[in-house]
């Protein structure tokens, strides 16, 4: 049996009197692929927000690789190897799209202020390990000609897949996917989905996406999670989550 | 090693800049000099606030502050026993003061330490505040810092200020202090921990998810900062001879930040240029505030004319170049053949 990589526990995240999720229990098992969707507003970015450690949950607790790290630091809770993308592209505006996957590798080049800024041997045989790293993994998604170019200069496809690559230079186990496929068309969203697939088998990851068109991860995920009004109405795998009655009258509606 | 053409270039203008700082003092005279090594004082003042407000994204207007802590520690250190003796006569000094004098290197570095630490214990709490709300705290911090310096007579000798200090801020000192300051800069901004800080100022949310530990950067870059703008108050201290704590008002926040503005927030060697400018600017355009004769109108002099005049060019770039003289961009030769083209073609547009 894989193990489990990230679990919730009864999560509930209220903001005065508005519940944005009940009773959450997630189960991701290594390698999977597990989609998040629901209508909008329904708390799937408020569900990643928990994880991340953005918010801290009313109630309940997060357990990654059965640690409990609700409360902890979002940083930390990169560092422990999980990390993230946005919804509404968060690039830093002013870096080149090299120098926004090397943000990602701060961590991984973890040395002090002061032997950064004097150079020294060891911080710069990180530097240059960190600099192939990224050019690696901009290669990966064939932005390595755009390498030196302005982040936000980029067209909006490729910004979005800027993201998901500055999230992999972290070094993650885990990938947390914010509706990765918003604002594309179906077929640019089919290829995002051919992608993640393929950064799962090469990079060994476990991913938690969310989308609010449940065709687009229909075929890639494993299992699948909906969510209503913060309540997880239905989970299971995605052809069963297709007939759920529940989850057509909330995607439709019934009268 | 081999060098490339424009580093090359870049050797051949520092060594004439050196060469010239070198000279400097035996063929200006002593007003001149002064206004050229106050251009060294101000581009380590003006570094030191782009480092907050232009790389790490803080809008910080306490830097008074910690230049007077800086200037403060340092004079007292290096002041020798008679001298305290004789600025102290209001109310003798403290006694533990009195003896201590130290050359001026480690006193120097004292004061930027001493600076840090204040930077240090105000950062914790105010860096937790944001945008114009972080201003206004750090506006005032520094004017704390300001009123307990003017109470604390035994140990600062009050509204007299310390007179006489020792002239240690020669043309070599000073515009060492500014080399190193700006190599200092340019090495921190092409390291990991430069690109975290740029990281912060874009995106703290963004930042945060890369697992860069925004507060702690935040308060690194508010020390480091600290540190610069008490050194650079120690020396513009050691080259007026004269410290007192009207010196370190508000007011000269606003011409370091003028100068950050003007030069481009977010680049090392706008700052660097735009303190040149404006400094000599700062001398040149005296006159204003001077009675003038123009002729038809005749003025008797309008003390703070000449900020006006300034206020109105900071207008002016904010209106036509948001983003300062180098718009957040670093100097390079291409830039300059990229000017120099774009003239000649012009030329040769006219003839044609």
């Amino acid at each position: 049996m894989p193990e489990i990589m990230l679990k919730t526990d009864n999560v509930i995240m209220k903001f005065g009197g508005l519940t944005a999720v009940s009773e959450l229990n997630i189960e991701i098992k290594k390698n999977e692929i597990v989609g998040l969707i629901g209508p909008n507003g329904a708390g799937k970015t408020t569900a990643f927000n928990v994880i991340t450690g953005m918010y801290y949950p009313t109630s309940g607790k997060v357990l990654y690789k059965n640690t409990d790290i609700t409360g902890f630091k979002p940083h930390s809770i990169t560092e422990l190897g999980i990390a993230r993308t946005f919804q509404n592209i968060r690039l830093f505006k002013e870096l080149t799209v090299l120098e926004n996957v090397l943000v990602g590798c701060h961590i991984g080049i973890n040395s002090g202020i002061f032997s950064a800024t004097l150079h020294t041997p060891a911080y710069r045989k990180r530097e240059k390990e960190a600099h192939e790293f990224a050019m690696t993994l901009l290669k990966e998604v064939g932005l390595e000609s755009a390498a030196y170019e302005k982040a936000t200069s980029l067209p909006y496809g490729k910004q979005r897949r800027l993201e998901i690559v500055r999230a992999l230079a972290t070094r993650p186990s885990m990938l947390l996917l914010d509706e990765p496929a918003a604002g594309m068309n179906p077929q640019e969203s089919l290829e995002l989905m051919e992608l993640i697939r393929r950064l799962r088998s090469e990079f060994d990851l476990t991913i938690f996406l969310i989308e609010h068109h449940m065709q687009v991860v229909m075929g890639v995920c494993d299992h699948m999670y909906v969510l209503d009004y913060g309540v997880t109405i239905a989970h299971g795998d995605p052809a069963s989550i297709q007939k759920n009655p529940k989850v057509i009258e909330a995607y439709l509606g019934v009268d | 090693m081999k060098l490339t053409k424009h580093q090359t270039y870049t050797l051949i203008a520092l060594a004439v800049f050196g060469v010239f700082a070198f000279l400097a003092d035996s063929f200006f005279d002593a007003f001149t000099l002064r206004v050229f090594n106050l251009c060294a004082i101000y581009i380590v003042l003006s570094l030191s606030l782009n480092l907050l407000n232009g790389f790490t994204g803080l809008f910080s207007l306490g830097h008074a502050g910690f230049m007077a802590v800086g200037a403060y520690v340092c004079a007292l250190l290096t002041m020798p026993p008679e001298l305290k003796e004789m600025n102290f006569f209001l109310a003798p000094m403290v006694p533990f003061l009195k003896g201590i004098t130290l050359p001026f290197l480690p006193s120097i570095i004292i004061g930027g330490l001493a600076a840090a630490f204040v930077g240090f214990i105000i950062g914790a709490p105010v860096l937790r505040l944001r945008d114009d709300y972080l201003a206004i705290a750090t506006l005032a911090f520094s004017e704390i810092i300001r009123v307990l310096i003017t109470n604390a007579q035994t140990i600062t000798n009050g509204a007299q200020g310390l007179k006489g200090l020792p002239r240690f801020s020669t043309t070599f000192v000073v515009w060492t202090a500014a080399g190193l300051v700006t190599l200092f800069m340019f090495l921190l901004m092409r390291s990991s921990y430069g690109r975290a800080m740029k990281a912060v100022r874009d995106d703290e949310l963004a930042a945060e998810a890369m697992g860069i530990d925004v507060f702690k950067v935040k308060v690194t870059s508010f020390t480091v900062s600290s540190f610069i703008a008490g050194i650079g108050g120690a020396l513009l201290g050691h080259m007026i001879t004269t410290i007192d704590p009207k010196m370190f008002t508000f007011l000269l926040t606003f011409n370091i930040l003028l100068i950050v503005v003007l030069g481009g927030t977010g680049s090392i060697s706008g700052s660097v240029i735009a303190s040149i400018v404006i400094t000599i600017l700062m001398e040149v355009l005296r006159f204003l505030d001077e009675p003038m004769n123009l002729i038809v109108i005749q003025t008797n002099g309008l003390p703070g004319l000449r900020m006006v005049v300034f206020s109105i060019m900071l207008m002016i770039v904010v209106i036509f170049r948001q983003r300062g003289l180098m718009g957040g961009k670093e100097f390079s030769w291409d830039m300059v053949s990229a000017f120099w083209s774009k003239i000649k073609t012009r030329k040769g547009g006219r003839h044609a």
